[in-house]
């Protein structure tokens, strides 16, 4: 006979395990199937050549110092019943966004990006501080709320598109599922956790949180299978019944919770013809991760993470070139303010990039693609930052291939299916979804989502 | 249980869902959340910890009994009054 669960998630990654824990905090059978050999999906960590690396995180967003009574940090850990040591994260130290004629910094106190922006665009302060009001009336945690393009919404506070593209280019770059624009609710959340919170990273980087969120789901008496794949959910009647996993082994739920994507979801109830015609996301990215024989410091560069576009003209679409070198995310882990260094300097830039290339690229020119590319992006982005290629140690690059074998999402698309399906629900009664195609964002966004589909649904 | 176990039994819970309020000054006739950061999905914790250690049901029409001190103590005296500290 099939084991049974009141619960399953698919998917161990930060919204699966968030979900998992509120499940099995109030003494539901819970277990976690993730189809990979290690946690984390797209926030998750391997070693090589004896380092550690992170593959998804630069920053935790919505960092609020320890002790904070408000805010989703603060909702969050109260929900998990973790403390703020278990995610001993350390504020940054500066950030840039960097355009061609324009630069504004910002660090996690607000008022010093208002001064930034009143300086450099002084004709748009007064708009701009009408959008902040206009933000912070926005409840954009509604989940039965309408679309809204923030575009449209933005420009009628700020008339520079210079100004308009700054704002939008980190968050759409820590965020946004759609090319172009994003819906004005994903403007506010994004908004608020990158300039009002801001960022912060644990010392040890993502495995820390990940390596508790498992300890403490644990703890509690929930199950976790690694390399336990689903390759089918079960239905009658309109309600799902059993999960089949890849190695042919049948799973009995009350429910069923997926975090593994819309269109990745559809396919495991009917593999030829999903019940929902969801389209994948195809914003994806390539990634240079440099190892330094010295801290970036050393060289000059204080910053956090640089946000750049050498165009005017922000673009975040999917590129017709294997990597869209006009902008990139310069981000240091370094640069965060802890009480000692870390092992050694990093430098990681991450770029749009082309899924289909990367996908449909032969496994004997994949080496040497990774390579040149990787070389590209250190040339331009070095246009913005000290030059510290000859003190590279080590190198290691991921691709959208890279992010499809951690996630499983078709185009190894970061942020997601384009359309969001917030209240979670699906045609099956009992199938529900959480995570990145449910609608909130990053890191704090994806545990969030997790736990508010959990107590919807899940807790009854 | 007593008044004032079931009072501290309460406490236990608030300490729990939020670990960073001081509760010590805790007005039993004022709403809870005036004096403390306790939004929808924290009340709700409330009753689900209330579920999870004495297996009492709660219907959400009730909710608003919960709303004080007070008035939480008054609304579960009858329903755990035979019930022992710490079942």
């Amino acid at each position: 006979m099939a084991v049974r669960y009141d619960t399953v998630i698919i998917g161990a990654g930060m919204s699966g395990l968030s979900a998992g824990v509120r499940l099995a905090y109030y003494e539901k059978n819970v277990c976690i199937l993730e189809r990979h050999t290690t946690i984390g999906g797209l926030n998750s960590f391997y070693r090589l050549r004896k380092r550690n690396y992170d593959v998804g995180l630069h920053a935790v967003t919505n960092y609020a110092e320890p002790g904070t009574k408000q805010g989703p940090l603060s909702k969050l850990l109260r929900q998990l019943r973790m403390k703020w040591e278990d995610f001993d994260l350390r504020p940054q130290l500066q950030s840039s966004i960097v355009f061609p004629g324009a630069t504004l910094h910002f660090t996690n106190q607000f008022n010093y990006f208002v001064e930034q922006i009143a300086s450099a665009f002084p004709q748009q302060i007064d708009g701009f501080r009408r959008l902040v009001t206009r933000i912070a009336e926005h409840d954009a945690l509604d989940l039965e709320r309408q679309s809204v393009s923030a575009r449209q919404v933005v420009s009628e506070y700020i008339r520079d598109p210079l100004l308009v593209d700054m704002l939008f280019c980190p968050l759409m770059f820590y965020g946004s599922a759609t090319p172009r624009d994003m819906d004005f609710s994903q403007f506010v959340i994004m908004f608020k956790s990158i300039f009002h919170e801001g960022f912060g990273r644990p010392f040890d980087g993502i495995r820390l949180i990940l390596k508790r969120l498992v300890k403490h789901f644990k703890s509690l008496g929930g199950h976790l299978k690694l390399r336990a794949g689903v390759q089918e959910i079960r239905q009658s009647n309109g309600r799902a019944t059993s999960v089949l996993l890849d190695d042919g082994t049948e799973i009995e739920a009350d429910n069923i919770l997926s975090s593994a994507g819309v269109a990745e979801t559809m396919r495991m109830i009917d593999p030829n013809s999903p019940p929902v015609k969801a389209e994948p996301g195809d914003i994806s990215f390539v990634e240079s991760i440099s190892v330094l024989d010295c801290e970036p410091a050393q060289l000059g560069h204080h910053d956090t993470i640089v946000f750049y576009s050498d165009s005017k003209d922000f673009h975040y679409e999917r590129p017709d070139v294997p990597v869209d070198l006009r902008s990139g995310i310069i981000c240091s882990p370094n640069n965060f303010d802890y009480s000692q260094p870390l092992e050694d300097g990093r430098i990681r830039i991450t770029a749009l990039a082309d899924p289909h290339y990367w996908m449909n690229l032969p496994e004997d020119q994949y080496v040497a693609a990774k390579q040149h590319w990787n070389d590209e992006i250190i040339r331009c982005a070095t246009q913005h930052i000290p030059d510290f290629r000859s003190h590279v140690i080590d190198t290691d690059v991921f691709t959208p291939r890279t992010i499809r074998r951690f996630t499983g999402h078709l185009n190894g698309c970061v942020y997601g299916a384009p359309q969001k399906f917030v209240n979670g629900q699906t045609q099956l009664d009992n199938l529900f979804l959480c995570g990145t195609d449910q609608g909130f964002l990053g890191i704090v966004g994806a545990m969030l989502s997790g736990i508010t589909i959990a107590n919807r649904y899940l807790l009854k | 249980m007593t008044s004032d176990q079931i009072r501290q039994v309460i406490l236990d819970i608030l300490g729990r869902i939020a670990p960073d309020e001081d509760l010590t000054d805790l007005d039993d006739a004022r709403p809870f959340r005036e004096q403390m950061e306790l939004d929808s999905m924290d009340f709700l914790d409330i009753v689900m910890e209330l579920r999870k250690m004495y297996r009492i049901q709660i219907p959400e029409e009730d909710y608003s009994n919960l709303n004080t001190m007070g008035g939480t103590v008054e609304y579960l005296l009858p329903r755990l009054k035979d019930v022992p500290v710490g079942a």
